[in-house]
């Protein structure tokens, strides 16, 4: 019997090692598609089970976290939500991460390489790293400024440091607070459906990810072209130009809002805002050239980030002499964000040179140590630093006694651009109103703020709506909250 | 003159070879298990709270002095018993104890740990009662047939009860939960192992031959083969597929020892096989878990997320080989059953591949040592028993493991010591005092005086 109890004892030492070696085969050969299986909650588990690095506006954070002590355990909160929700997006346990939230997850959730002391580390202490904070450039006063100038109109404000493309202020009403999303309940699900459902889209990022007609700011970039071209050289001749203007193959006449535009001068076109001059400026710039200026200030470029994407502003470069007529005063298919007009407004102030806008001053690990710096952002020679100046020299002028008088700042010197788009189906909605500009103080050495207003539903009459009424005291707020005047 | 002298001398005092009790190295791993168990213990609260949990002080004492009585009761009653399988039973007891305690954080409204804690304690009483008065496991095969009547009673009890989760195999009495299945086993091992002592030449020599194999006659096959079919009979009813396995290879393995026949496993098998396609075939609740087996994840293609098998698996995988450290896995995703049926998924996150290797081997310790005792046991009943024992444990391991892990088709059953469960528990300790009788029985052979 001896031989057969020692064959059984073999037969149950097989089943074990069977056993172990099914265990090997599923605890190292395939746990990497088992942990990476959709259906496997241990990465979400992983994801909240920490608290959420913060966001950070002049060294406050504007977010926070909750311990729900539920499976997801850490929800996000924030502190004025609505106010910085179109810099801060949301982070959800139920419908992801947008914006910075999204941009800077990698450091704000602890799964950034860059968080660990040393390669592998993580693998270790078995755990992702405490999660970073991210130090965003926005000026709270400014941002403040912004948000309240608009009261609740929709619209968006977007305001830069021209000298390093720092944004500091980033604005879109109505807006909405992140808040609703950042949990798993039925309150957050329904909050999601109501925020979808509305009708005046308080999740859309007006300042980034909307693009307007820009109409009448754009003549700031139409100049420019005109200027580097040479078929502008003095501001003060006389311009060869009709009123009404026809569009050249066309029978369509181009009008003016206003009188006296008939081969008046580039300078009291632009402060006047003349069409017609603008139109034909462009046309005798021509295509090639009004594309090249249009694109050196950012116009088609799908790469921006700020680090969250910015949707393309467009300027149209297939266009015949007709449509190049309307391009040049930012109508047809020319459409820009209001970041895109703040950029326009930063690079004239800032002799030209365009700094590419970006939102994260650093990144930190918890305790304050850096971990990325600004370091040195790109910037282009968008026009010649001469065209710069006189283009300034216009802009002052437009705000000093022109169009756009409501900005003016006791103790700065503003330049301004006004701005109404039509829009619409034989341009029947409502229009836009526009006001770009920037500001120098007059105890300072360069221009410190540049901002982009746009209004959406400038709620008075149709012959009253003007970028000088109704966007350009919502920018002389924000300039002034930088200024400090 | 001196040699005959020597002779003379040892037939009067003392044995001619003195064998070593080894007692103190029980009671070494002993105290090393509980302080495993302690130490578990406390790297689960440490793990959730930061703090070592209040009860574990409490829990360490109660352990230990569980385990010193079991101690006592084998230095008086089993001084020769092999060392090993109390210090396994309560290792194993212990880490059972700090993994359903770990997973009861997880489950406030349901607490299982101090219940468990109360059946350990029956569990070691019965351990104690068995040594104590068990003097000669003989006696046992005196009983034989009244261990195969109380055997198919405890078996059909169920059926007057309704069913739990698809199985009829629970009677609940005053709010506690038996499962008379699990102290069937035992019994019908007893029994296997009387009846095939007795009758086992006339098993193997006996009868006529047909092709290749050697057919016993009626009169010796019958009754064991209508005591088998009766109790598989019975479990399909139940629908309890994991012990109907269990109690079928117990049965072959002990008819192959038995005979030494191979031909026996041959049959076995193949009764086994079509056995396991008629039942997958005509019941749905046995069907679906083969195709569970099959396509672990078909129902997270299907968008109906996972099933507790892909749990089960995502649980192992995420141990890795290391472990995610007591107390610091997710295996409570697995939801029903984790504490009983899936208790090794949350040894597998947490201990890691490492872990679980350990607690396989040392079931596998705990069988061998049986195998062992069985050998070295002079009569048939006794190795019988032993073999029989062992092989239950074995088994039952191996289609546990083998279910969770994705080995084989997932069946129902309580992982030896670690899983929820009184009977399961109970029963083990019954099995484990047992295989120390035998152990003494075997070892005393040699000691120059007869088994008492």
């Amino acid at each position: 019997m001896a031989g057969y109890i020692r064959r059984a004892w073999a037969f149950c030492a097989l089943l074990l090692v069977a056993l172990l070696v099914n265990a090997a085969r599923v605890q190292i050969v395939q746990s990497g598609s088992y942990d990476a299986n959709p259906a496997n909650r241990r990465p979400t588990i992983a994801r909240y089970h920490q608290p959420r690095g913060d966001i950070l506006v002049g060294g406050e954070p504007v977010t926070g976290s909750t311990d729900t002590r539920e499976q997801l355990r850490y929800e996000r909160t924030y502190r004025d939500g609505p106010l910085y929700a179109p810099v801060t997006g949301f982070s959800s346990q139920m419908y992801g991460t947008t914006l910075l939230e999204d941009a800077e997850d990698g450091v704000l959730s602890g799964s950034d390489p860059m968080l660990t002391p040393f390669p592998l580390w993580n693998d270790v202490t078995r755990g992702p790293s405490p999660g970073g904070d991210v130090v965003t450039t926005l000026d709270k006063n400014a941002q403040r400024a912004a948000y309240q100038a608009l009261a609740g109109r929709k619209g968006a404000v977007a305001a830069i440091e021209p000298a390093t493309g720092r944004v500091l202020a980033l604005v879109s009403t109505p807006s909405y607070d992140p808040a609703a999303l950042s949990g798993n309940s039925e309150a957050t699900a329904s909050a999601w459906e109501r925020l979808n459902h509305d009708p005046e889209k308080p999740m859309l990022n007006r300042a980034v990810r909307q693009t307007y007609p820009p109409g009448s700011t754009f003549k700031v970039v139409t100049a420019a072209a005109a200027l580097d071209a040479g078929v502008v050289r003095d501001l003060d001749a006389r311009t060869d130009s009709p009123d009404p203007y026809r569009l050249p193959g066309t029978t369509t006449r181009l009008t003016n809002e206003g009188d006296g535009c008939r081969d008046t001068s580039v300078r009291d076109a632009f402060e006047w805002s003349c069409n017609t001059v603008f139109a034909k400026l462009g046309v005798d710039v021509g295509v090639a050239g009004m594309s090249a200026t249009a694109e050196a200030f950012g116009f088609n470029d799908n790469r921006l980030r700020i680090p969250f994407s910015v949707s393309p502003s467009t300027f149209d470069t297939h266009v015949d002499r007709a449509q190049l007529a309307l391009s040049s005063i930012g109508q047809y298919n020319t459409r820009a964000t209001p970041l895109q007009m703040a950029m326009v407004a930063a690079a004239v102030a800032n002799g030209g040179r365009l700094r590419t806008p970006y939102l994260v001053e650093r990144t930190v690990r918890q305790g304050g140590e850096t971990l990325t710096g600004d370091g040195v952002r790109p910037d282009r020679q968008v026009m010649r630093p001469s065209t710069a100046v006189r283009l300034r020299e216009l802009m002052t002028d437009v705000v000093r006694e022109g169009t756009g008088a409501n900005a003016a700042i006791r103790g700065a010197t503003v330049g301004g651009k006004t701005g109404t788009a039509q829009h619409g189906l034989g341009n029947s909605g409502v229009p836009y109103a526009w006001f770009v500009s920037w500001a120098q103080a007059d105890a300072d050495l360069e221009p410190k703020v540049a901002v982009a207003v746009v209004v959406e539903d400038a709620s008075a009459d149709r012959g009253e709506i003007s970028g000088g009424g109704d966007a350009a005291p919502i920018a002389k707020n924000v300039m002034r909250a930088v200024l400090g005047l | 003159m001196t040699k005959a002298g020597t002779v003379t001398a040892a037939q009067a005092s003392a044995p001619a070879v003195r064998l070593r009790r080894r007692r103190g190295i029980e009671l070494a791993l002993i105290v090393l298990a509980v302080l495993l168990s302690v130490y578990g213990y406390c790297a689960v609260g440490l793990a959730r709270t930061g703090t070592v949990p209040p009860g574990a002080a409490g829990y360490g004492a109660g352990l230990g002095v569980l385990a010193l009585l079991a101690h006592g009761a084998v230095r008086l009653r089993a001084p020769y018993g092999d060392p090993l399988p109390l210090p396994i039973g309560v290792l194993l007891n212990g880490l059972g104890l700090v993994l359903i305690y770990r997973l009861d954080l997880e489950t406030p409204g349901e607490r299982a740990a101090p219940t468990q804690l109360v059946w350990s304690t029956l569990g070691v009483g019965l351990f104690i009662i068995v040594v104590l008065l068990l003097r000669d496991h003989r006696v046992l095969q005196r009983y034989s047939y009244v261990c195969v009547v109380a055997a198919l009673v405890l078996l059909l009890l169920p059926i007057l009860f309704p069913a739990v989760n698809g199985a009829r195999i629970w009677i609940r009495i005053a709010g506690f939960s038996i499962q008379p299945s699990e102290f069937a086993k035992v019994l019908l091992a007893v029994f296997f192992a009387a009846y095939l002592a007795a009758n086992r030449n006339a098993l193997a020599y006996t009868g006529r031959r047909l092709w290749r194999m050697q057919f016993p006659t009626g009169r010796v096959l019958g009754p064991i083969v209508t005591i088998w079919l009766l109790s598989v009979g019975v479990l399909v009813l139940e629908r309890d597929l994991g012990t109907s396995l269990l109690y079928f290879g117990l049965f072959v393995v002990l008819l192959y020892v038995a005979t030494g026949r191979t031909g026996w496993i041959a049959v076995g098998l193949v009764l086994a096989t079509l056995g396991a396609v008629a039942v997958g075939h005509l019941e749905p609740h046995v069907g679906g878990r083969i195709q569970d087996w099959l396509h672990p994840f078909a129902t997270i293609e299907a968008g109906l997320g996972p099933n507790q098998l892909s749990q089960s698996l995502f649980a192992f995988a995420a141990g890795g080989v290391l472990g995610t450290g007591l107390g610091l896995g997710h295996s409570i995703l697995i939801g029903f059953a984790t504490k009983s049926d899936f208790i090794l998924a949350t040894a597998g996150e947490e201990l890691g591949l490492a872990g679980l290797a350990a607690i396989f081997l040392l079931y596998a310790l705990l069988v061998e040592r049986g195998y062992r005792a069985g050998l070295a046991l002079r009569e048939p009943f006794g190795r019988l028993l032993a073999v029989g024992l062992a092989s239950i444990l074995a088994l039952q391991v191996f289609v546990i493991a083998g279910g969770v892990t994705g080995l084989i088709p997932l069946t129902g059953m309580a992982m030896p010591f670690l899983a929820q469960g009184g009977s399961s528990v109970v029963t083990n300790w019954a099995i484990v005092a047992l295989l120390i009788r035998v152990s003494d029985s075997a070892r005393r052979q040699y000691d120059g005086r007869e088994a008492p």
